[in-house]
């Protein structure tokens, strides 16, 4: 268990150094910094007073080396577009992004389990069939598709919900919530559905998969032998083997949720961290993207790691043999 | 001789047909046989026996057919700026109050027709997600085989990249390449530049998932006893990965290619739907989607709804494709 958390500690060591060289490769070559931070005017002996200030002259390894302990201390500069520190953006931006991904996986598993466990025990009911249609769909639209669709339906047409932004937000210390006020609610609704429709049909199709795998073992014929009501077979035996690979799923679908929420974020004006890095796509704002490319990269390695370990642990029948060539 | 020491019942036409003109005859005796097992297999039978593929197969081939012939049938041209005219911006659709008949699905904000700018839209979607799955799989195809082939430090290194690449979504990875080239190219506009950063940029995010395909069916295949033979009369390296390992990879790769393809499709739409795709001068269903948004509460439905059918309808029926192309090639897969 140890040998195998170290090993994985390394891969994700490594994964991160490697996304760190990308983003500095891109900070550093990718136009000019001091272009970017001066206006027109200024003169050739301050550009190169600046250089030599912001230690562009030095070698290319102790800039990376620099690059990366001011990375780890979450100094990423200051934006070229809108002249705040980046850390002082992201920590704005970030409460909005993980609220949605959250409110998204909730609606994702709250909604996916109970279809998937329906669909896998009424295989043929007219229902199961609407189920499974209904998620092809949801998977082959495109979410941008989905979140217009609603927003002309519950905006335009019912009038019911707000189309863009968070609603009105509580400061709770450093965290804006849009939690506990009812425009924040009705306003997370529509964009938590958008990002929770894929990985609820998802959830759907491998709890179904494997209920009706499950369903098929002698350990459930043997239990309707005994007797047990149809309602304790489902739920307490054949849905509680299910979740192991439903976890893991969900556990690597959370950082699916959190790159998706660019688009979602986009479609509804929600402020979170996905629509900054879309400004600073748009503008070009290398400082920022570098930081929300290491963030979201550290995200992934992060919740990789955990789901790796969780899954070893769940699951003892997963044996650790050396190194998977 | 050649034919002679090929021992290999998989492999004959390749190298029976290799004398002549090595590459171009291996191909095609390739692809003569599997036409022809194409044909006894029970591909076609399962086919036809869905008729929700057989629909699928028949809207992707008038969609696809549309949009090739674009310039032929279209009413107007979208990209001829001296035939709009911004009185005619915003028309409804031709049975709508207020439509007129010329415009069948209505104008857009700078009175382009619908009709027609989707069907040149789909062109460039289709132009886009085609060459990009080109790209990514000809990238992955070379990767895998070199790393599958090869083997050692070659293998590992390849596989390092693939899996960090594996890390993020792809559509992340787009955006990113995307938003680079953007900004290299800030201050140079280049002809047809958006079109080959698109392609650059989805093909890149692609290539993963064949490389460790190929390199998987390679690993196996390096070690059978006709690629020993080959390499045992002298043939080179780079002959037998892609004369004689390559035709037992391409199955699999076509499948992925397939199911790819809708994913590249969407991956497009989503770029220029985010604003770092094709230009509004140049829309693509995308282009479209994202101009017509900004209409939807001002009423003007037909802007987005019509590019967003359009396109939910080629993924869909695309993605249905791939899926029964999938299980129809596996039938380890239910």
């Amino acid at each position: 268990m140890l040998a195998f958390a170290i090993r994985r500690l390394f891969e994700a060591a490594f994964v991160m150094v490697t996304v760190a060289l990308i983003a500095f490769v891109v900070f550093r070559f990718v136009g000019d910094p001091i272009n970017q931070i001066v206006g027109q005017d200024t003169s050739i002996e301050d550009r190169l007073k600046l250089r030599e200030e912001l230690g562009l002259n030095d070698p290319i390894p102790v800039q990376f080396a620099r690059f990366l302990a001011n990375a780890a201390r979450f100094d990423f500069g200051i934006s070229y577009q809108m002249k705040q520190p980046v850390t002082a953006i992201i920590a704005e931006r970030f409460p909005a992004t993980l609220e949605l991904a959250l409110a998204a996986a909730i609606f994702a598993v709250g909604l996916g389990i109970p279809m998937g466990v329906y669909t896998g025990i009424n295989r043929d009911s007219w229902l199961s069939k609407i189920f499974l249609t209904v998620s092809l769909i949801g998977v082959s639209l495109p979410t941008f598709l989905i979140g217009i669709l609603l927003i002309y339906v519950f905006s335009v047409w019912l009038g019911v919900l707000p189309s863009f932004g968070r609603g009105d937000v509580v400061r709770i210390g450093v965290w804006r919530t849009g939690l506990l006020t009812t425009s924040g609610l009705k306003a997370l609704i529509m964009p938590a559905v958008t990002l929770g429709l894929f990985q609820m049909t998802l959830v759907t199709r491998l709890v179904r998969s494997e209920m009706l795998e499950v369903l098929r073992t002698d350990y459930i014929k043997f239990a309707r032998a005994r007797g047990l009501p149809e309602r304790a077979i489902n739920f307490g035996h054949a849905l509680k083997n299910t979740l192991v690979p439903v976890i893991t799923v969900i556990g690597l679908q959370l950082g699916a949720v959190i790159a998706f929420a660019i688009i979602t974020e986009t479609v509804f004006q929600w402020p979170g961290m996905g629509l900054m890095f879309i400004q600073a796509v748009q503008n070009a704002d290398i400082p920022v993207m570098a930081a929300y490319l290491l963030l979201v990269a550290f995200l992934f390695v992060f919740i990789n790691f955990v789901v790796d370990l969780v899954y070893v642990r769940v699951d003892p029948r997963i044996r650790i043999l050396g190194r998977p060539t | 001789m050649r034919a002679a020491d090929s021992p290999a019942p998989a492999q004959p036409s390749a190298a029976a047909a290799a004398p002549p003109l090595p590459q171009r005859g291996g191909n095609a005796g390739a692809r003569r046989s599997r036409l022809a097992a194409f044909l006894d297999s029970d591909l076609l039978h399962s086919f036809l026996r869905s008729k929700l593929v057989v629909l699928a197969a028949l809207v992707s081939v008038a969609i696809v057919g549309a949009a090739f012939l674009a310039p032929v049938i279209a009413p107007h041209d979208p990209y001829d700026l001296k035939s709009l005219s911004l009185l005619d911006a915003n028309t409804p659709p031709a049975w709508e109050k207020g439509g007129d008949p010329s415009y069948l699905l209505g104008t857009d904000d700078q009175g382009r027709d619908i009709l027609s700018t989707i069907l040149y839209g789909t062109r460039s979607s289709l132009q886009i997600g085609i060459c990009s799955v080109l790209l990514a799989s000809a990238l992955g195809l070379s990767l895998g085989l070199w790393a599958g082939y090869v083997g050692g430090r070659v293998d590992t290194f390849i596989m390092r990249i693939a899996d960090v690449q594996l890390t993020f979504p792809a559509i992340l990875t787009a955006l990113l390449i995307d938003g680079v080239a953007l900004a290299i190219l800030k201050h140079h506009t280049i002809e047809g530049g958006k079109f080959s950063i698109l392609v650059l940029a989805i093909g890149l995010s692609f290539w993963v998932q064949y490389a460790r395909t190929v390199r998987g069916v390679t690993l196996v295949e390096r070690n059978k006893e006709y690629v020993e033979a080959a390499r045992l009369i002298g043939i080179g390296p780079l002959k037998i990965m892609f004369q004689h390992i390559l035709p037992n990879v391409l199955g699999p790769v076509l499948v992925i290619a397939t199911i790819n393809l809708a994913l590249a499709i969407i991956t497009e739409a989503t770029l220029s739907f985010l604003g770092v795709g094709l230009p509004p001068t140049e829309p693509s269903l995308g282009t479209m989607i994202q101009v017509g948004n900004k209409y939807l509460f001002s009423g003007s439905w037909w802007m987005v709804a019509f590019p967003g059918f359009t396109l939910a309808l080629l993924a869909l029926a695309v993605n249905l494709l791939g899926d029964w192309l999938r299980d129809a090639l596996n039938p380890k897969l239910r």
